[in-house]
Order: structure tokens, then sequence, then C-alpha cells
């Protein structure tokens, strides 16, 4: 479990980024931190496997105080995907691009292989194994990057912003893996401003805004609230729109997603054709 | 409008394949959009949207190196025998990273970059920096540094550093990746305006086809290089809704919802494309 | 050299009577705080010298990040100290100290209150460098203009130096573990990163320009200008006056250090 007590965050430029954070993470749990540019999203992120220590307050993973742990040692349990594959892809062949983060942790050569195989086959990208990272398209690369952590099989796996620049197809890939993660039992945690893809995943929202948490709840009742989505500046998803101005025929105002949206309208319509035919 | 709009963009049978590339980027692209036109590029990545939009300014072939085929003239000039710095004058082109596009140390500067470079008078200069400055709304900020601003403001400078341009053609490409939702759609909007205020040929290269709905009239859409759909975006959306999807372009929620209903048969009619249409459809079908 | 002396170099956009000078006055001050600070090694002139940039940190608003950049320094000014103390005597050793203190004083004031931008202009005032410019890149002004672009990029890389580090580090990257060799080895994957981001960026940026019309045709304008102003000429003939005086006793007198 990670838990956060209180965190409070001020860079040395005297920026406060986070102010009194109270946060439980736990196995199974799937959460998507939503907020404005600059809300503190990332800052967020940077305390979980300990790049950044809190101010005040304190962080615990697994019961470790992330002040007293290196970043290394919280990194084999708290894996975090930078969003610009950019930022990490260094090696000549994909192959030990997905070995280094095992090698940095000690593991024998026969693990790493029989590791990096087994994740490249899982994200689809066996055939790039000896091709050159750079060679790659960019949500190739984005899917090297997200490799390159899961090889390590971190209990808490943190994406920031994962949909960036990804096309509907790519993005939908990226849903059922995530789905698959957690219901093996892994924190997934993705820090992002993609609502429509948030609202189909319907994971628990954190809205972060100026460095707090100004609310928190599940994905179709956070943001179907207009007052909220607008202070972290969002937009609401088109169904939650949508059915806001369908109230008064009695549909419920927190639908975010396009297939709750559908089972409802199916009743209401089906109800109003019915009508419509026993009148003529 | 009165008269006719002029045809200002027009690609016959256009084709380009880098230099050490496989395939072609593009090929066999037949195009013609007219002047004021709002014009949504989609396809899924790898398309060759960003291609088709660099041989718009003249990247593709003066930047780029490769073999060109077909024609294609903007605004009756040919692309391949003009720099790309006689062409900035008619196509002007935002960026998806706001970054990597601002050079100067203040917006003031930025924005008088372009003209600076067309040798102008001075007074000129002044003259459309401050036009710029005040269509886009960035006149507040002209003493600022590009890093000092946030990202939906780093945009609106970039379109403002393009307009002093004075261009007929504003090719955007992806430009509101990097910012948050009500941002983006504050940037689409003030783009839009541009349009209307000013008789901008508009085209937009974006995944999110909810966030260009409302404004585009017109959507062409690429697969592997060529165009595979391009017509009104409403009539395509509801005509050719099973290729979009099929292609994974992320069509509009409402228009998904309205075909699964139109599927179970308890909706008739067009698709709509933005949520104020779909919520008077429905409504008025709930009424009965 | 950590990030942070080089905080004691960037560019504010303040407008401070400091900042509004014309750079080529105040680069002829540096010269004027140069000339005196190296023809000397003397502790009285250095003490002097270093007083009187004082009120322009204070004027110019630059105070509090010149003590930052003079905090970094102070590893420097003590190697500096104990290698004089070995060669010469302590009085020399002082006076070298704050010599190096002096110029990093002047060079950090130069860099702090002038725009990038201004410098540009400036080097495109100077016939010799739109000639060396034309000759090896082809046109007038890609000299200077190269110079502000990687003044610009240096913020900008800064940031993603931090991101690739934070970014390594999270796939279990110890930079100070191992021996020597290992810790050299340890910096690969952070610099093949940051280099392939810097080159992309500059692509990028070159797209960019290209679609701004640069270089133009022979006539670029500009539309800001650097005009001296009756302060500029002021300083100017301040500055001319004490390189002139310290040549003149440099070559009647001889200085003690102290």
């Amino acid at each position: 479990m990670i838990t956060l007590e209180k965190v409070s965050f001020t860079y040395r430029s005297g920026q406060r980024a986070l102010q009194e954070i109270d946060l439980n993470l736990e196995g199974g749990d799937f959460i998507a931190i939503m907020g404005e540019n600059g809300a503190g999203k990332t800052t967020l992120a940077k305390h979980l496997n300990g790049l950044l220590k809190p101010s005040q307050g304190r962080v615990l993973v697994d019961g470790e105080d992330t002040r007293k742990v290196s970043v290394a040692r919280l990194s084999r349990k708290v894996g975090l995907v930078f969003q610009n594959p950019d930022h990490l892809l260094f090696s000549e062949t994909v192959k030990d691009e997905v070995a280094f983060g095992l090698k940095n942790f000690g593991f024998a050569p026969e693990v790493v292989h029989n590791q990096v195989m087994r994740t490249l086959e899982a994200l689809g990208l066996s055939e790039y194994a000896e091709t050159s990272p750079f060679l790659l398209s960019g949500g190739e690369r984005k899917r090297v990057a997200l490799a390159a952590i899961l090889a390590t099989e971190p209990d808490y796996l943190i994406l920031d912003e994962p949909t960036i620049g990804q096309d509907y197809q790519q993005k939908e890939r990226l849903r059922n893996f995530i789905l698959q993660l957690y219901s093996q039992g892994k924190a997934v945690v993705m820090i992002t401003h993609d609502v429509e893809f948030v609202a189909e995943s319907n994971p628990k929202v954190i809205l972060l805004s100026q460095g707090r948490i100004v609310a928190q709840g599940p994905a179709d009742s956070v943001l179907s609230k207009d007052e909220l989505v607008k202070k972290a500046s969002l937009v609401r998803p088109q169904m939650s729109r949508l059915f806001g101005e369908l109230t008064k025929y009695g549909l419920p105002s927190d639908v975010v997603d396009v297939h709750r949206a559908r089972i409802l309208l199916e009743e209401k319509l089906s109800e109003a054709k019915v009508r419509v035919a026993q009148n003529s | 409008m009165a008269h006719a709009p002029r045809e200002i963009i027009l690609a016959k049978n256009l084709g380009f394949q880098y230099v050490g590339a496989r395939r072609a980027a593009i090929e066999g692209i037949d195009l013609s959009i007219r002047e004021n036109e709002f014009i949504l590029l989609t396809g899924p990545s790898g398309c060759g949207k960003t291609s088709l939009c660099r041989c718009l300014n003249g990247l593709i072939p003066n930047f780029y190196q490769g073999e060109w085929t077909g024609e294609l003239l903007v605004d009756g000039l040919s692309v391949t025998t003009q720099l790309t710095s006689e062409l900035s004058r008619r196509v002007g082109y935002v960026f998806q990273n706001p970054e990597n596009q601002l050079f100067a140390l203040t917006v003031e500067k930025d924005i008088a970059f372009g003209p600076e470079n067309l040798g102008l008078s001075r007074e000129e200069i002044r003259q459309r920096v401050d036009e710029a400055m005040n269509v886009t709304g960035t006149l507040p900020l002209k003493d600022l540094a590009p890093y000092e601003l946030s990202g939906g403001q780093q945009q609106r400078v970039a379109l403002a550093g393009v307009l002093a341009m004075k261009p007929s053609v504003i090719v955007l490409d992806e430009p509101t990746s990097f910012l948050d939702p009500r941002t983006a759609e504050e940037v689409m909007r003030a783009t839009d305006d541009l349009r209307r205020e000013l008789g901008l040929t508009i085209v937009v290269v974006e995944h999110r086809l909810d966030l260009v709905a409302r404004y585009a009239e017109r959507i062409v859409v690429m697969d592997a290089g060529k165009i595979v759909a391009d017509g009104d975006l409403e009539e395509t959306l509801d005509e050719k809704f099973d290729l979009l999807e099929g292609l994974g372009v992320g069509v509009p929620r409402v228009s998904l919802l309205w075909t699964m209903l139109r599927r179970d048969g308890l909706v008739s009619g067009k698709v709509p494309t933005h949520v104020e249409s779909a919520a008077s459809s429905l409504a008025g079908m709930m009424n009965q | 050299m950590s990030l942070r002396t080089l905080e004691g170099f960037k560019f504010s956009t303040l407008k401070t009577p400091v900042h509004l000078l014309d750079p080529r006055t105040k680069f002829l001050l540096v010269i004027a705080v140069l000339v005196p600070a190296l023809l000397f090694a003397n502790i009285y002139v250095m003490i002097a010298l270093l007083l009187s940039q004082v009120p322009l940190l204070f004027v110019g608003k630059v105070a509090r990040r010149w003590a930052l950049s003079l905090r970094a320094g102070v590893f420097l000014s003590a190697l500096i100290f104990v290698v004089n103390l070995f060669t010469g005597s302590y009085l020399s050793a002082i006076a070298l100290t704050l010599r190096f203190l002096v110029l990093l004083t002047s060079f950090s004031l130069f860099f702090m209150t002038t725009s990038p931008d201004d410098l540009g202009l400036a080097l495109d005032r100077i016939g010799a460098v739109r000639w060396l410019s034309r000759r090896w890149l082809g046109y007038p002004n890609a000299l200077s203009f190269t110079f502000t672009t990687a003044v610009r990029l240096v913020p900008t890389l800064a940031v993603d130096a931090q991101t690739v580090v934070d970014a390594q580090r999270s796939r279990g990257l110890e930079l100070d573990k191992g021996n020597l060799l290992k810790r050299v080895r340890n910096y690969i994957p952070i610099l093949i990163p940051l280099l392939l981001i810097a080159i992309r960026r500059s692509l990028e940026l070159a797209e960019a320009l290209e679609s701004r019309g640069f270089p133009g045709k022979e006539g670029r304008t500009s539309l800001f200008q650097l005009k001296l102003r009756p302060v500029d000429y002021s300083i100017i003939a301040v500055s001319l006056a004490i390189i002139g005086i310290s040549f003149w006793v440099y070559f009647h007198y001889k200085i003690p250090v102290l």
C-alpha cells in the first residue's frame, strides 16, 4: 500500500505545488488523477517513487518512508512511466532497452532474458526485439517505454499522460491492457486530462486543482459535476453534457460512458415508442 | 456568400516518398480546397496527414527531401517552384509543440519575427504585429517570455506569429495535444473566430473529432497515404460511420451513441455531430 | 558546475535602468572592469571594483540571484586561494581570489541584465560578424541568430536534462554507484536521450523557422532597434576614461599588491 499523509511540496523557486494531499493506493486500485496543466499532477506522481520528497507530511510505500529509501529501491515496486518516451530511450535495440531496468535491479541474466521476452510478447512488440527503438513510430516508442517499466513487474504502475498523441485504436489497446493489469491485482494510476478516455475506462477519479484535491469519487459522479470539472480546466464528457439536457425526461445526470447511455436510452425510447403506438 | 469562393489549394495526383522510406508517405492525393473553408484532416497515426500538411507550405519538398509526383497549386502557385519563405506569406503553419516554434524572448518580438524576414518597412511590421496581437488577445502578454506562458497562451502566440505574415491559409497540426480540454476548446474557438473575421481558410489535423466537429464543415480522412473519405462532415459521419470507426478515427461519442440506437431501430435520421443537436433530436422523440 | 551557478547567468525579463542600457554600453562597462582587474593585482583596486558594481546589482534587481551564483562560486574561490597560497604570498592569493569574484560579478551582471535578443541585435550591427556569417553560413544575420537561439534553448534543455535524469532513476539507475569507470558509464543513459532530444528540437525549430519565412531575402528588417541614449553616452565616456587611465597608470607606475 502507498499512503500519502498530509503531503505538501514547495519547489525551490517558492512555487507551492502540492498542499496537504491525503491518498491511499493499493493493489486492484485504478485511479485517474486529473486537473489543469500545472495543477501538480506530475509533481504528485514523482512523490510516489521518491523522486521528490514531501516538504511536509510523508509518503509511505509498503510501510517505508520515501525519505529513508533510495529511488532505485522504491522503483522496484513503483513503476513510473514518463509521458515522453524520448526522455528515456537510449539503447541499441528494443530488447536491451527493456532489459535495462532488470539489469539495474540485479536480476540474473536468464531471468532478464525471459522477462524481456514475456513483456515484449504481452505488448505486441516481439517482432521489434532486435530493432532500434529510434526507428519505431511514436506510438510504438511509447509502448517500448511502457514495456521497459512493466518488465520489472512493479506492484504499482503510474502512467503520466499515456494517451497524448495516440489515435483512437492505440487508446483502445491501452485501455484493455490497463484493465488486464489491475484485474491481476496491480494498482494502476494514470495522470491525464483525456476526459473521454477516463469516462469510458471508469476508474476512481481524483481531481486536482492548484495543488489540492478538490474532489474524488467514481468517474461518473465526478466528471458530471460542471462546477468541479470547470475548476480543473476540464470539460464534461459528451455523454454527461447530453444527459444534462435530458434530465426532465427522468434520465439520470451522472452518465459519462456511451454504453450506459445506450442502455438507459433504449429503455426510454422503447417506452416512448409504445406510447406513440397506443395513442394512434 | 455573394460569389462562389475561389479555389485556394489544388492537388492533382500528389504523391511523396521520403528519402530512405520503403513506401510513399502520401500517394494519389486529389484535393481541392476553397477559400474560407474549415477542414478537419484526420486518420490513424502514420496515415500521411502531417506529410500532406508539409506539402501545403512547401516544407515538402524544400525542407524534406524525397521523390515528388503530381502537382500542387497554392493560391495559383506551384509549390515545387517556390521557396518555403515565399509560401510562408500564403500558408501559415502552427505546430503541435508550442515550445519549438517560438524563437524570440518576448511575445512581441516573436510575432514580429516573420514580417521581419519579409523585409517589410518598420511601420508595416509595427502595424501587422499590433493587429495580430489584437485579434488573438495576446496584447497583454507582449513583454513576457515564451517560457513564462501557459500552453494555451503559447499556441495563441504561435497563431499570432503566423497571422502577422497575412496568409490566406492556416494549417494547424494537432495544435491542442498538450493542452487541457478547456484550453483546447478555447484555441479551436479562437481559430474559428479568425476564419470568420479575416476570411481565412483553415486546415486542422486532429484525432479528437469532438473538439473540431462544431467548427469544421468538411472532413478529409486519410489512411495509408491516401484520401479515403472527403466531404461534408455531417454527411460523412452519417454515411461512412463504419469506415471511420474501422480506421480507428475517434468519432464523437454522441455520433457513436446515435449509430448504436439507430441499429437498434430506436432512432432514425442523420447522425448528430455534437451534443446540442443530439439532445434536441432525442428530446423531440421523448416528447412524443 | 551545478545548475545553480548557471542561475547567476540567466537573463531575467525586467525593465530596470540597468536592463534598459544598450548592450554595447554594458559590454564596454564589462571591459572597463576587466581591464583594471587584469592589469593590477592590487587588493584595494579589486575591492573598489567589486564595490562599484554593487549598486548596479541592486538597481538591476539581480542582487539575490548574484548572491546565489556567488555561493556556488565559493568552492572555486577557495580553490584559487589555496593554489595561489602555494605559489605566492597570501596577499597575492587574496588579490587573485578577489579578481575571480570581480570577473564573476561583472559577467553575471552583464548576462542577467542583457536580453539575448538585444545581444543578437548588437552582434548584427558589427560588420565583421555579418561578414563572417555570410561567408560561413550564407546569411548576414545567421550567426547572431544562432547565438540567440542557443541562449533561448538553455532553460528548455535544463528542464529536459532534469526529466531524463528522473526517468532513468525511475528505472533503477544510480548515478553515484560503482568505481570511476562505472560512474562515467552511468551517464550514457542520460547523455544519449538528451542529445537526441536536442537534435529533435532543433529540427522542429528549423521547420518552424522555414514556415515563418526565415531567412528571407537580403533585406531583413528589424522592428526593434538599438538606440544609444544620453545615459549610454555618459557611461561609455566613463568606461573609456577608466580603460585609458588604467593603461596609462600601468605603463607609468608599478602597483604593489597592497
